[in-house]
This record gives structure tokens, sequence and C-alpha cells, in this order.
């Protein structure tokens, strides 16, 4: 006995209520991830004793979604063959992941020039900082290390072990030109920089698949 | 709950939220639209003091993002005052 139609499995599937028009499938307020995250951030706070630690819990809060995300794109994506290429990964991190997430690609991606192996991933307006503001005595802190942490977990899945931290760096004046997404708040006086370094295997593995 | 007070020179305006917080506003005899900057800065306070992680409730607001917030209304309140004049 066959089916004419395939049943639609649960990977399918976008989260959320269907019914609500194309729109708004798969897509939560941004208010309330806003109060989750808030109290997530609470609740390992209330537990640490130190800035780096409290990070550190964050960073490993999203390398659990990373590795997630990684398996249901790649499987919603159809894709015959897995990313073996460094710069293919990182494109698909900073377009597919963001995109997917968040509803918009990554502003930018750039490779240092200082050290061959750092690249940095850009983002404008990240939702986890938003509404945060972090207090001098924690001034180390950036509350974008969920973040950071979705982007190791989608690398440590795909095979690329590296290190992902999270930085705030001040944007200059005339460097963003958008207007602000939250049109109530004013405009962010810092944007989030992820820095991604790669291990040494990584890169030799890449190069000699170069030639 | 009190609505307003007009006093010698000054004039106070509160609004008081479902939830029993009270945003109470002083300003000049003559400012016009109270009330709606109190509802914004009610819409700013439950985004920028609400949803952030480092914000204990009933402590006074330090944070840098709801500061700015309310200059950048006011700002905008007293450009518009000067265009209806």
């Amino acid at each position: 006995m066959s089916r004419s139609q395939t049943p639609s499995s649960i990977l399918d599937r976008p989260i959320g209520r269907s019914g609500r028009g194309s729109g708004s499938e798969g897509m939560v307020s941004l208010s309330a991830f806003a109060y989750l995250y808030s109290e997530l951030v609470q609740y390992h706070q209330s537990r640490v004793a130190s800035i780096s630690e409290l990070e550190r819990r964050l960073e490993s809060a999203g390398y659990g979604v990373g590795l997630r995300v990684l398996e249901l794109l790649a499987y919603r994506a159809r894709e015959t063959k897995r990313e073996t290429r460094l710069m293919n990964i990182l494109h698909f991190i900073s377009s597919n992941v963001w995109k997917s997430l968040f509803g918009k690609a990554a502003d930018s991606l750039e490779r240092s020039i200082d050290h061959a192996d750092e690249f940095m991933i850009v983002d404008y307006e990240p939702i986890t900082s938003t509404f945060v503001s972090v207090p001098a005595d924690l001034g180390q802190l950036s509350a974008d290390a969920y973040i950071s942490g979705i982007i190791a977990g989608v690398l440590e899945g795909a095979g690329f072990t590296a290190r992902v931290t999270a930085h705030s760096v001040a944007v200059e004046e005339g460097e963003y030109t958008k207007p602000p997404a939250m049109p109530n708040l004013p405009p962010r006086k810092d944007k989030a920089v992820f820095l991604v370094k790669f291990s040494r295997e990584v890169l030799a593995r890449d190069a000699a698949l170069e030639r | 709950g009190i609505e307003k007070i007009e006093a010698g020179g000054i004039v106070l305006c509160c609004l008081q939220t479902r939830t029993g917080v009270k945003f109470v506003i002083t300003a000049e005899p003559s400012t016009p639209d109270l009330d709606l900057m109190l509802r914004e800065i009610y819409v700013l306070y439950s985004d920028c003091a609400l949803k952030d992680p480092f914000y204990e409730l009933e402590m006074p607001i330090r944070t840098d993002l709801f500061t700015s917030a309310v200059d950048a209304l006011l700002e905008r309140f007293d450009s518009r005052g000067t265009k209806v004049r």
C-alpha cells in the first residue's frame, strides 16, 4: 500500500502557529524573545562569580542552538554535499543562518589583516543586545555571547573547530546609514563583531584542499 | 488616582498603569501633549528597563539606553512644539 502524498515530517513544517498568514510563520515577537533572553541572562548571573563565567554560560547556551540550526538548514536546503571549504561555511553562516534566525543577512564578513586565521562577522543590530545596557561594573561583558555560541555550534557541527568571541565595537560616524530597526529607540552606538579564530588543523586542511 | 495638578507656575501630570507603576512628569504650564509624552515614556520604560537583564525592579533606572531614549523623545517633542507656534 502506498500513499499518494508524502506526509510532511516535523522537520519540514515551520514552528509557530500556521494559518496566521505566510508572513508570520516561524516568527516570534521580538518582545517575547527579549523578555525570555533577559530572564536567561539574569538566571545565569545569579549563579556565577565572574564575567567570563557568565559569557561562557551564554556561549554554551547558544552552542546547542547552533548544532541544531546547522542540521535543520542543511536538511531543508536539500543539499547533497556538505561544506568543506572555509569561505563557504563562513558565507553559509553569515547569510543562511543569519537569515533564518534573524530575518536578514549579517552585515559584513571580513578577514583579519594581522592574523590569517581570524575572521569577523559584523552585525549592526544584534537582537540579543537591542534592549540591554551593560552597567559600568560589568564593562567587558557582551550580551551577544549567545550568538557567538550559535556560530561556534554551527562551525563545530560542520567540522571546523574554532573559537568565537563577541565584541562591542563603537560605530564610527557615517558608517551605518540604514535607519534603526526600532524607531523609538536612538540609533545604537556600537555594533557587534564576532571574532572567529580557527584552529591550525582547519587552516592546514583548507590549504591542502586548495591545491 | 492623581491625573493632573496645576499649581503656581508648574504643572504635574501623572499616568498610572494597570500594573501599579506611576509615571509623574513636571513641566511648565503651557506645555502641550503631556499625557501623550507620558504614554511614550511608558513604552520606553517597558522596552529599555524591563527587557534589560541588569535592571532590578524598584531600583532607580540608570541604564544609558533609557536616558538617551528619553532625551531623544524630549527633543522630538520640543521641535514639534516650536513648529506649531
